[in-house]
């Protein structure tokens, strides 16, 4: 089993990942549209491209705009969960450990406390998501059960993985599982929601371009977000 | 396909049509007929098919329902909280179910779509800013309207605002002969107060070619004699086109993306006829917005912009102010506490924001920001056509109190509004709500202020 989940199921996890996220964002581009959209992406491309960049950048810097600084918590709470999930991903040392092993390389490690911090930052994160779509209005009118699903499958590794981690239950079993809950989430990322991982910056881009060439951004030094 | 003789899925095309619209008062019949009209689905779903390409379809996938947009929108906040304003509630109830639903949609549905988009969205574009992921619903909710109109779903001024300027080239019925008479009216009314002044119509190769908004032809028309001062007074060589003059755009708010085009393209062949070397529009949001913003791409100009470089009013008069062109006398600067109107379509939507604040250094003493401002502000809760709807006037009536409470946090008594909606929006809120206000235009204010050069002044006798 452990040889299954490491071996073929991954090369598919991984495969469908980075296909599934190449085919999302190539079919973005090529579904844009000049006229409909009404946007001249080719054309003053400079302000585009200035457009872009602050329409992604500032919304990467915690309270970076305004959007960001009138929600505080959900800011800290959002920053805090993204960072820790994928940092913990890609750099823990039990993960590099197994890419040094098959592959001969490792990243940068973080140390295994940090790790085991991030992992419960992430799932008090998740629970506080959790909350406030339960507790507030504005986001439980737009709340479905999809959402709960999403973020099941987004926090399951974190589960299993601190649990496999700590041995608190049998290791063996709950390490398969968080393989396979890993897995499972590496396959719905190009399939749902969870696609904002690369939609995000198509998204941004292009709304960045739209304000830098058409709606202002040549009238000065552009929108602040 | 039951369709009713006044509503129905044709755009207004002929002047009979219009008048039969404009006399079914308030659109009585107008609206019960709308109770049957069909939805002709598999049209409704070719459309969508047809024109929801990426940014559309990726912002109705990738909303993660995170509610941030929620208290940017001025309707949410108005209307103390009420989730069912929540914007990215407002767009997945109705064109997000509309696409889930592949255009099988009812003739209910669609009433409360057009209800929804008209009457709790003015594309103000706030929740776009607001939105991680930079999904602009008032974009989403213009793409509405238009497919809202193709069904005849769509309010009854809306109707008539857009069959205006079908047939009259204006968003009201002015003909080129009234046009012409009023300007001449005008021209002549300023030769009893000035002279070496004019309003020169159809000049060409002018360096300004102004274009307005057709309610001052109707119902303001000293807004025309004041800019003409304006204008002369800053000596440009300037003109008004006697076709192409109206800048506004009903079609915009009507979402009769056909309309919106030839209302452009009229314009337009004023600038390739007159050929200026710019155009300045009069102080009005949309219809920089429709004429200079979003025209180029429905008239398909490939370079994004109007034939000729064009400028919002408060573009020009920051630049005559700057230069000197239009001289202020400081002694008149406005004294008591001012604030200042920050129209979505030429500031949020334009980049205008420094311009106007320049403008206001010149003009005024006491200048005191609304909070909060620049592209963060909040629309004046009249916009997107709004103002001008009976059957939401109780809806726009709420979402005023936003830009009241805004206005009355300054501390201020005056109130700057370089755009006919945001205008019409504080001229009612101060009606309605009683608030001791008063509100202006750029152009009257800038006349009092200006120093007029010996030259123009009558002579004694005269």
């Amino acid at each position: 089993m452990y040889e299954f989940v490491t071996g073929p199921l991954a090369w598919l996890a991984f495969g469908v990942f980075f296909i599934g996220l190449t085919v999302r964002i190539i079919l973005y581009i090529r579904g844009l549209d000049w006229k409909m959209d009404r946007v001249t992406y080719r054309v003053n491309t400079s302000y585009g491209i200035r457009g872009a960049i602050r329409s992604v950048v500032s919304w990467l810097i915690p309270f970076g705009t305004g959007g960001w600084k009138t929600h505080p918590v959900f800011t800290v709470i959002t920053f805090g969960f993204h960072l820790s999930l994928l940092i913990s991903a890609i750099f823990l040392p039990a993960h590099n450990f197994i890419l040094k092993r098959k592959w001969g390389v490792s990243l940068f490690t973080i140390p295994e406390a940090v790790g085991d911090m991030m992992a419960i930052l992430v799932m008090i994160a998740v629970v506080m998501f959790i909350v406030r779509r339960l507790v507030l209005p504005e986001v439980r009118i737009l709340t479905t059960a999809y959402d709960y699903l999403i973020l099941a499958i987004a926090v399951a590794p974190f589960i299993t993985g601190f649990i496999a981690y700590h041995q608190i239950f049998e290791y063996k079993l709950w390490l398969i599982l968080h393989i396979l809950s890993g897995e499972i989430l590496l396959i719905a990322i190009p399939f749902t929601k969870l696609s904002h991982f690369v939609l995000f910056f198509m998204s941004r881009i292009q709304i960045g371009m739209d304000f830098g060439i058409k709606r202002g951004g040549m009238k000065g030094s552009g929108l602040t977000w | 396909m039951a369709q009713g003789t006044l509503c129905n899925r044709k755009p207004i095309n002929t002047e009979e049509e219009l008048r039969a619209l404009m006399a079914d008062n308030g659109g009585k019949l107008y609206y019960r007929e709308m109770e049957e009209l069909d939805v002709d689905q598999n049209a409704l779903w070719e459309a969508i098919q047809k024109t929801l390409k990426s940014r559309l379809k990726s912002w109705l996938e990738i909303c993660v329902h995170c509610g941030m947009c929620a208290d940017s929108c001025f309707f949410y906040l108005a209307n103390n909280k009420d989730p069912e304003q929540v914007p990215s509630y407002k767009i997945q109830s109705t064109l997000g179910e509309m696409v889930k639903r592949k255009g099988k949609v009812d003739n209910q549905f669609m009433r409360m779509a057009m209800d929804t988009a008209w009457a709790k969205c003015t594309a103000c574009n706030r929740c776009g800013m607001y939105c991680p992921f930079g999904i602009d619903m008032g974009v989403m909710f213009g793409y509405l309207r238009g497919l809202c109109f193709s069904q005849g779903f769509v309010p009854w001024e809306m109707k008539i605002g857009s069959g205006m300027h079908r047939v009259f080239k204006a968003q009201m019925e002015i003909t080129k002969e009234d046009w012409l008479d009023t300007v001449e009216f005008e021209e002549e009314g300023i030769f009893d107060e000035y002279k070496g002044m004019s309003i020169p119509v159809d000049k060409e190769n002018a360096d300004i070619m102004y274009t307005l908004n057709a309610r001052e032809a109707k119902h303001y028309p000293e807004d025309i004699t004041e800019a003409a001062i304006l204008f002369n007074l800053a000596g440009e060589n300037w003109t008004v086109p006697s076709e192409g003059w109206e800048q506004t755009s009903l079609a915009m708010f009507a979402g009769d993306w056909e309309a919106c085009k030839l209302q452009a393209e009229n314009v337009y062949a004023a600038m390739d006829r007159l050929k200026p070397k710019r155009m300045v529009g009069t102080e009005c949001g949309h219809a920089y917005r429709a004429t200079v913003l979003e025209g180029p791409y429905w008239a398909g100009l490939k370079s994004g912009k109007t034939p000729v470089e064009s400028l919002h009013y408060v573009e020009w008069v920051a630049e005559a102010l700057r230069t000197g062109k239009l001289k202020l006398d400081p002694a008149k600067k406005i004294k008591e506490p001012v604030t200042l109107q920050d129209s979505c379509n030429y500031v949020r939507n334009g980049g205008l924001g420094k311009i106007t604040r320049e403008i206001m250094s010149y003009i005024a003493e006491d200048f005191r920001e609304m909070t909060p401002s620049k592209e963060h502000n909040f629309c004046c809760g009249g916009g997107g056509g709004l103002n001008g709807i009976g059957r939401y006037h109780k809806q726009r009536n709420v979402g005023l109190q936003v830009k009241m409470d805004q206005i009355l946090a300054t501390g201020c008594k005056m109130v700057i509004a370089p755009c006919h909606n945001c205008w019409d929006a504080i001229r009612d809120m101060a009606k309605i709500y009683q608030m001791d206000l008063k509100w202006s235009f750029l152009k009257p204010i800038l006349l009092n202020m200006a120093i007029i050069p010996d030259h123009f002044k009558l002579d004694e006798d005269e």
